[in-house]
């Protein structure tokens, strides 16, 4: 992948989960937290609605790494840090750069982004190009 | 915070996960992967897998029921209404097929507090029918104090 040059951007991966995707979420990953699926439950302890899974939204970020390396073999390892919460319907954009290729491992910095704030960062993901 | 440091190295019972198709599809929908590996039985077994491929985070659906045990266990004590996943890691082996049946350990790796605040990572060893190590997670819980 020529784009996975040191120093080159990650290709931008943009997405807005829709009002209902942490229930279908829930429904796939087996996590039914009522934080992500109860609008009720997710307000009284102080919420602003139901929030984003960390997993979700750290698949979108390992989802800009495949993506742009080539598949879901190239992914070896991915490293996040959770901050703030992810809310459906406002646009997510996952940033990143590539650090280092040395023998055909490419180590890539990543966040991903809501309204301009950090939801995940430090995430540093190594891809396999061989 | 003060915390519990006494169930650091318990290791609990392996949890066995079946990997289906259609979970692998519905999970691909959810998470918005459209490459056809994922979804299309042809595609996979013309790229030379045996069936349809899992995107490497399914590793939350077959992980997951392998953790709850250890959240909940009372020695490892976890205050869940204050509880937030901080941080998390994956290392990832062969990719999972369907078919593929896996089993997965989590051991409690370290219980420190820091700032008023107790910090809960475990690990999860993932492997599958043929013995060989399909993902290792370490997972980072952040309880604030009440």
């Amino acid at each position: 992948m020529s784009a996975l040059q040191p120093g080159e951007p990650l290709p931008e991966l943009v997405v807005t989960p829709d009002k209902l995707l942490p229930v279908r979420y829930a429904g796939a990953s087996g996590d039914f937290n009522p934080i992500h699926v109860d609008e009720e439950f997710a307000r009284a302890v102080g919420l602003p609605g139901r929030i984003l899974h960390g997993l979700w939204t750290m698949a979108q970020v390992a989802r800009a790494h495949t993506e742009a390396a080539g598949g879901p073999a190239t992914l070896r390892s991915l490293a996040v840090q959770f901050r703030g919460m992810g809310l459906p319907e406002q646009e997510i954009t996952v940033t990143g750069t590539v650090r280092t290729v040395e023998d055909g491992i490419a180590t890539v910095d990543a966040v991903a982004t809501q309204a301009d704030r950090p939801i995940v960062r430090d995430a540093v993901a190594e891809l396999d190009l061989r | 915070m003060p915390v519990s440091t006494r169930a650091v190295g318990r290791t609990f019972p392996a949890a066995t996960y079946a990997v289906g198709r259609e979970k692998i599809r519905e999970y691909a929908l959810a998470v918005g992967e459209t490459d056809p590996l994922h979804h299309d039985l042809e595609a996979a077994r013309r790229a030379g897998y045996a069936d349809l491929v899992a995107p490497p985070m399914f590793v939350a659906v077959y992980a997951a029921p392998a953790l709850g045990p250890a959240l909940f266990d009372p020695e490892v004590g976890i205050d869940f209404a204050h509880m937030v996943h901080a941080g998390q890691e994956f290392r990832w082996g062969p990719l999972v097929v369907a078919g593929d049946e896996i089993a997965t350990t989590v051991t409690v790796h370290e219980i420190t507090e820091r700032d008023g605040r107790g910090f809960y990572t475990f690990v999860s060893t993932s492997t599958n029918q043929r013995d060989e190590i399909v993902c290792v997670g370490t997972w980072t819980n952040v309880v604030r104090e009440a």
